[in-house]
């Protein structure tokens, strides 16, 4: 009988990306309400070096393949792999991470073994034995609560970057290693042609814990030199609203909204943007709004913590000012 | 060479969400369709090929009567047909079922690619292009910020967390656009284009033409569902800090270091 939880952890570059972390965390939580173990799988160039690790953040035993041809998420390697680790452990519930490649493993696993998905979960529990998990539809107009079909397996649930509490890791506890070999498919894979860094490794909105994000008052791209100094300063990236990436200003992966990137980060930083609707349904979670804007009426007033009604291009430097010398007493 | 668009209608950007009285999901009275936007996207990707390549650009939808609406836009973009499957049978499908039914119409279809937005703005679930590739046993490039196509290889420039990655894959494959509307900006539908759309072939059909049994799709073959829907807390329009320039921002460095404690 499937009992208990399995998360489907993102290696990349020598090391878990910090999802994998936050899904572990939660699927312990969920693991000891279900009253099962909970595993992992972990598919990676190199990744048995750091899979007992996993055990800091209560994670029981690592399922592990190690081999080249699994440096990049390619769906033809990881998925089959995947499936049949799931198959033969068979856990209750599998997390993974609402990434860029945890979506698309997810959602063919899912095609795979005929089962149910809810992605970008913010929220999960257990009801009567079984998951529950929340999630965000019209890009987070709308929350609703999903349950699994009777006899449903596995339940699937991918987490959005930044939102599950990730535990402090407990460094001593070390998780058990079953490493399998499998035999690769080695043709007519997905191409992985080249992978550029972002200049700066510039965070990714989505993992950000402070976004500041300028709108159609920034003028021109020239002004967005402010707002980097500012993120810079406060350990965070830079975004912007569908105006300043329509003008040409800031570039596509920068746009937060309904059709850009729905963000969740503790401090939003909004600056020169009105606040239309598309925009708000993108940055509404984060946990402290701040909007600077010289129009006392503008919309986004409607959901900040700390309003700034004056002009951004007086206000700015002297608020950046004033961040430096907090930042330099404390 | 052929391309297949699978394109939502989902509700306009600048819908108010209400709650519908079943409590599960949202009130549909009055609100004003739209394309997906991402779907959008692929279109205008779809009709470049028609232009550079001379492909045979194919819209695919399922959902109500209302989508014929949603298709014939696509076709005034450009688009040479359109096939709707309306089935009572399919509400209430969860995203494999929507997928099985999206794979059963394109294997009645010839297809060298399948276009695909990477989510659709209303369930926000990222996931039915995706299942089709698996359900089709074709590759998947993903929120695709560009393509080229050569040599019957696809070849797409797509974001990753922190990074930018070129992928390529044999076709037939199934690409999901991403990106954002200042990166494919597609075209409007012309007035001409809008009367040429009127005469250009629109296929209905129903499960029964795909050879789909009821019993697969629909709410009784959904694996998961939707218990409850509500609206988000309204977030409480907080403090306006008041003062000069000066005062202002002293004041909003203190809040938050102190109150908020994220500085
Ligand atoms: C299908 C669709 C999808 C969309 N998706 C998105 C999306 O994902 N994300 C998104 O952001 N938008 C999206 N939009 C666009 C959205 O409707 C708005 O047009 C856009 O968000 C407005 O951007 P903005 O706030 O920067 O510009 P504006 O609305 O022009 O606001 C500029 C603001 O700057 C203020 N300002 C000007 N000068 C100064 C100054 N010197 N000092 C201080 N303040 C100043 C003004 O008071 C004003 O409030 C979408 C639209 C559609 C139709
Ligand atoms: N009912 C549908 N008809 C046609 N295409 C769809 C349908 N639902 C989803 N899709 C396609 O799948 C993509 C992802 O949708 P979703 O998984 O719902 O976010 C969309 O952008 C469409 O290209």
């Amino acid at each position: 009988m499937a009992e208990g939880v399995c998360v489907i952890t993102e290696f990349r570059d020598g090391a878990f990306r910090r999802v994998s972390f936050e899904i572990a965390s939660e699927g312990r939580r969920l693991a000891d309400e279900l009253g099962g173990p909970l595993l992992a799988i972990a598919l990676g160039d190199g990744v048995t070096e750091v899979a007992p690790d996993l055990g800091g953040y209560g994670v029981e035993k690592v399922y592990v393949v190690d081999d080249p041809l699994l440096k990049d998420y390619r769906a033809e390697t990881y998925v089959p792999i995947a499936a049949e680790m799931l198959e033969s452990i068979e856990p209750k519930v599998v997390l993974s991470a609402g990434s860029v490649d945890g979506k698309d493993l997810s959602a063919r696993l899912a095609a795979r073994l005929e089962a149910g998905l809810a992605t970008d979960c913010t929220e999960l529990k257990i009801e009567g034995g079984a998951l529950a998990a929340k999630r965000p539809m019209y890009a987070g107009k709308a929350l609703a609560w999903c349950s699994w079909s009777e006899g449903a397996w596995p339940q699937m649930a991918t987490c959005r970057p930044n939102v599950m509490d990730c535990l402090p890791p407990d460094t001593a506890k070390k998780a058990e290693i079953e490493k399998t070999n499998v035999a690769l498919p080695g043709s007519n894979l997905t191409l992985v042609v080249k992978t550029e860094k972002e200049v700066g490794g510039k965070l990714d909105l989505t993992e950000a814990e402070t976004i500041v994000s300028g709108g159609r008052g920034m003028k021109g791209p020239e002004n967005f030199a402010m707002l980097e100094e500012l993120a810079t300063l406060l350990g965070g990236t830079v975004g912007a609203s569908r105006s300043a990436v329509d003008s040409g200003w800031r570039p596509h992966a920068d746009q937060v909204g309904q059709t850009g990137k729905v963000v969740t980060p503790t401090l939003y930083i909004a600056v020169g943007i009105s606040g239309a609707i598309q925009h708000l349904a993108g940055m509404s979670s984060s946990k402290y709004i701040v909007a600077v804007n010289k129009d006392p009426e503008a919309p986004i007033f409607s959901k900040t913590d700390y309003g700034v009604v004056d002009d951004l291009f007086r206000f700015l430097p002297v608020f950046i000012e004033e961040v430096k010398t907090l930042k330099s007493t404390c | 060479m052929d391309v297949i668009v699978l394109l939502k209608q989902v509700p306009d950007t600048e819908t108010k969400i209400k709650i519908d009285a079943d409590g599960k999901s949202i009130d549909t009275s009055d609100i004003k369709w739209i394309v997906n936007p991402y779907d959008e996207y692929a279109v205008e990707a779809a009709l470049r090929l028609q232009e550079s390549d001379g492909a045979m650009v194919t819209i695919l939808s399922m959902g109500p009567e209302r989508a014929v609406e949603a298709i014939r836009t696509a076709l005034a973009m450009g688009a040479d047909k359109g096939v709707l499957v309306d089935d009572p049978a399919t509400e209430g499908s969860d995203a494999l079922g929507k997928a099985k039914v999206l794979a059963a119409a394109l294997r009645s279809m010839d297809f060298d690619l399948v276009f695909c937005g990477h989510r659709a703005v209303d369930d926000d679930e990222n996931q039915v292009g995706i299942m089709v590739a698996e359900l089709t046993g074709i590759p998947h490039l993903g929120m695709a910020v560009s393509i080229e196509v050569a040599d019957g290889k696809a070849r797409i420039e797509r974001p990753l967390e922190g990074a930018k990655v070129t992928l390529e894959a044999t076709m037939p494959a199934l690409v999901t656009f991403g990106g954002a509307h200042a990166v494919w900006n597609p075209r409007y539908a012309s007035l001409p284009g809008i009367m040429k759309a009127k005469k250009k072939p629109l296929e209905q059909k129903t499960l029964a033409d795909l050879g789909v049994s009821p019993d697969e799709v629909g709410a009784q073959a959904a694996k998961m569902q939707v218990t409850s829907m509500g609206l988000p807390k309204e977030r409480q329009a907080g403090r306006v800090l008041e003062g000069d320039t000066d005062e202002k921002a002293k004041e909003l460095t203190r809040l938050l270091h102190e109150e908020a404690k994220v500085i």
